[in-house]
């Protein structure tokens, strides 16, 4: 409770536990009435220290598996990106149709995600009926998924130099279904988001981003496209066997001619990238090459190829949530990475979380929150433990600004020597 | 003598029973909505059975007397709406000393309540709460009156006793008064009326005060065990006594004289039976239907609904009435 200028207010913590957050995260909210005056993000509490497992523990190839649990959510574009990064240190180039087959895969994840976060959207205004009606649409791309690779949640699917899995000729027909389940009921789907009054009322001018502010905080996925910032990695920098596809970054003046940058242009954005994403596995499914998936079946030899290896990469996806960037470093003779690097896409979405919320009321926080679809496995890495005494702490800004002056005068010293 | 003794526990025990009951259809009947199979029918006898069991903790900050007073006060509160309120198409049992005056202040009692807990429970969730029922509690209080006022006002200028007493209402039932343009007009007080009782019991779409994914549970919030099984089964009473209302004010018809049973027994169940069946239809539109189609409103967004929108609207049916009366 702080109190500025003799009226009193309230701070109202939301989370690390709270119903309208699936994930652990805090937002510090300063409030007068209803209105949210100040807004403080504080991170941390879900480290887990991946990196330092893929750095220490190991090998390239145990690493997919980690990777994959970065996020239970996107445990493709994690993998793909991270494999992409290996491949470039590497020197590897996958077979093309290991490529189409990644790219299959990938989309099919964000259909789901993107469904998934419809259905959380619905609940988080109290739209039950309608978070009901979309996680059983979801089921559907769920059991397509547990068909192509096996598994309904973490697939499994890639290898360092292809994929693990192929998909046949016989199971096309299959997948077409699914697709064209979809196709049929996403003007359904677009009626109960987009027409209903209610939502409209919920949704719209609620959690505004700008787009300068959106290009200022480095928004990147959904959260860029609704504010109007054309930004999408299979666009801007095609990977996988995106650049054989005709992919432009959806911004919701396709559908309503203007761009608000709000609650309600993110669920659009979301919803067209559904049909989006089904025009790409069809247009993989018919272009799809012949040939092998997989570069080095045998895992040993790979190994071997890869601890000669060295060399820097990055691998960059577009997540359901935006763009995930993972770095890696090789150091030949070592059976560990030299580094790993994740930049989950929530990290930067993060960063505008203060200028969605500042303005809004209380009844906005989960809805406007939840429309960047945060995922904060993903983002929890700057944790600093002292082992000696245990203690877990996190640095602020000052101690960084510090820590980075301390670092040139160093480096400064060592450049005078 | 006795009957007054008696009879309010009586009623109180039938009230929180049926409450309850109606509570379980409540869960599976929207369940079905929403494509879910949801709880059986009994499922929250078995929610008080377990919080009964649960500790009540008291939070540090609270106000302790207060926060222990406020949910017995809001039982209370409900259990005594029950008395005046004629249940299963019987007469009310203080019927001769209360109308439906009464029972409009007495419904203020459950919220004010409400908002005594949310506020002495110190937490700021409770205390947003607190302050969203009040808001709420303040929009829907003119509507609601008007409504009353205005069917108490037509039977007015046909009956000869106090229009506002439910014997009265059930003399002359307001259908049977009116023509066409007055027909229209009930009606759509009969839905503003519906809507307000969506509001009153803080049923989706006006849950703001508990509003789950943005307040954790909102005034409640720091209540547990026996406190909070107490506003459970007041929340029941409440239900079922507002379902009653509608009833006592819209449909105040027995069905033991038209099908010809005279006994007193068989009367007795029969209209009871229809009673529980005009209840359950109530439910099904204000309670079951809005919640499975509708969003949480926002609360800028419930005060401007029901200060401006219901209050004309209610005006328009009252003119309605009046202009079928004068023509």
């Amino acid at each position: 409770m702080a109190a500025s200028k003799g009226i009193e207010r309230y701070t109202i913590p939301v989370g690390p536990i709270h119903p309208a957050l699936k994930e652990p995260i805090r937002l510090d909210l300063g409030i007068d009435g209803e209105e949210i005056v100040d807004v403080d993000v504080i991170v941390g509490q879900v480290h887990r220290g991946i990196e330092w497992l893929g750095m220490n523990r190991n090998n390239p190839v145990q690493n997919i598996y980690i990777a994959e649990r970065v996020c239970g959510i996107c445990n493709i574009c994690h993998p793909f990106a991270y494999i992409m990064a290996v491949e470039q240190a590497a020197g590897i180039t996958p077979p093309e149709r290991a490529e189409y087959i990644r790219t299959i895969i990938a989309e099919m994840e964000r259909i789901h995600s993107h469904l998934l976060w419809a259905g959380v959207a619905a609940h988080e205004i109290g739209f039950d009926t309608v978070f009901y009606l979309v996680w059983r649409v979801r089921e559907e791309i769920m059991d397509l998924i547990e068909y192509v690779t096996g598994n309904r949640v973490t697939k499994a699917m890639f290898q360092i130099g292809g994929v693990r899995r192929d998909i046949t000729e016989e199971q096309f027909p299959r997948i077409r279904k699914s697709l064209d389940y979809y196709k049929s009921i996403l003007n359904q789907l677009k009626t109960v988001f987009l027409d209903d009054r209610m939502i409209q009322m919920r949704t719209r001018n609620v959690g505004v981003l700008k787009a300068e502010d959106a290009l200022k905080f480095l928004a990147v996925g959904p959260t860029a496209r609704a504010s109007g910032v054309t930004k999408d990695v299979r666009q801007d920098q095609a990977y996988g066997a995106y650049a054989d596809m005709d992919i432009r970054a959806i911004t919701p003046d396709v559908l309503t001619g203007t761009i608000i940058g709000d609650v309600y242009d993110r669920i659009i954005v979301r919803l067209l990238e559904v049909k989006q994403s089904i025009e790409i596995i069809e247009q993989c499914l018919d272009k799809m090459p012949s040939g092998t998936i997989l570069v080095e079946p045998k895992i040993a030899k790979l190994l071997a190829m890869l601890k000669k290896a060295e060399g820097e990469g990055v691998g960059r996806a577009e997540a359901p949530r935006g763009e995930v960037i993972h770095y890696v470093r090789l150091e030949a003779e070592r059976e560990t990475l030299a580094a790993w690097k994740i930049r989950a896409p929530t990290y930067t979405n993060l960063m505008s979380i203060p200028t969605i919320l500042k303005g809004g009321q209380i009844a906005d926080v989960p809805i406007a929150f939840g429309s960047i679809d945060p995922c904060m496995s993903c983002t929890n890495r700057a944790i600093v433990v002292d082992r000696k005494t245990n203690k877990k702490s996190m640095l602020t800004y000052e101690e960084l600004h510090e820590l980075s002056i301390e670092k040139t005068r160093r480096l400064k010293a060592e450049f005078d020597r | 003598m006795v009957s007054i003794v008696v009879g309010p526990v009586i009623l109180a025990i039938m009230g929180a029973f049926f409450g309850l009951l109606y509570l379980g259809i409540d869960r599976k009947l929207v369940a079905h909505m929403q494509g879910r199979i949801g709880p059986p029918i009994i499922q929250p006898f078995r929610d008080v059975g377990k919080l009964l069991m649960k500790e009540s903790i008291i939070p540090d900050g609270a106000l302790s007397w207060l926060f222990k007073l406020a949910p017995i006060l809001c039982l209370m509160g409900s259990a005594v709406l029950l008395l005046y309120i004629p249940i299963f198409g019987q007469k009310a049992l203080l019927e001769d000393f209360g109308d439906a005056i009464v029972v409009l202040y007495l419904l203020i009692i459950p919220s004010l309540a409400l908002v005594v807990a949310g506020f002495s429970s110190s937490s700021p969730y409770a205390t947003v709460g607190a302050q969203r029922e009040m808001v709420i509690m303040m929009s829907y209080e003119f509507p609601l009156a008007m409504t009353i006022v205005a069917i108490a006002w037509r039977i007015g200028h046909v009956a000869e006793t106090n229009p506002f007493m439910f014997s009265t209402v059930a003399t002359y039932p307001i259908w049977s008064l009116v023509g066409p343009m007055g027909v229209a007009g009930t009606l759509i007080l009969l839905i503003v009326l519906l809507l307000v009782t969506t509001g009153e019991l803080s049923r989706i779409p006006f849950d703001l005060a508990e509003a789950e994914t943005e307040l954790a549970g909102g005034l409640l919030v720091e209540y547990s065990g026996r406190n909070l099984v107490l506003f459970y089964i007041a929340d029941a009473i409440k239900t079922f006594a507002m379902a009653s209302l509608i009833i006592a004010l819209f449909f105040p018809y027995s069905l033991s004289p038209v099908v010809g049973i005279e006994a007193l027994v068989p009367a007795f169940v029969v209209d009871a039976l229809f009673f529980l069946l005009k209840i359950l239809l109530v439910m099904f539109i204000c309670v079951m239907l809005i919640r499975a189609a509708m969003a949480r409103f926002k609360i800028d967004q419930v005060s401007k609904i029901y200060f401006i929108a219901m209050t004309l609207i209610s005006l328009v049916g009252l003119i309605l009435i009046w202009v079928d009366l004068v023509m």
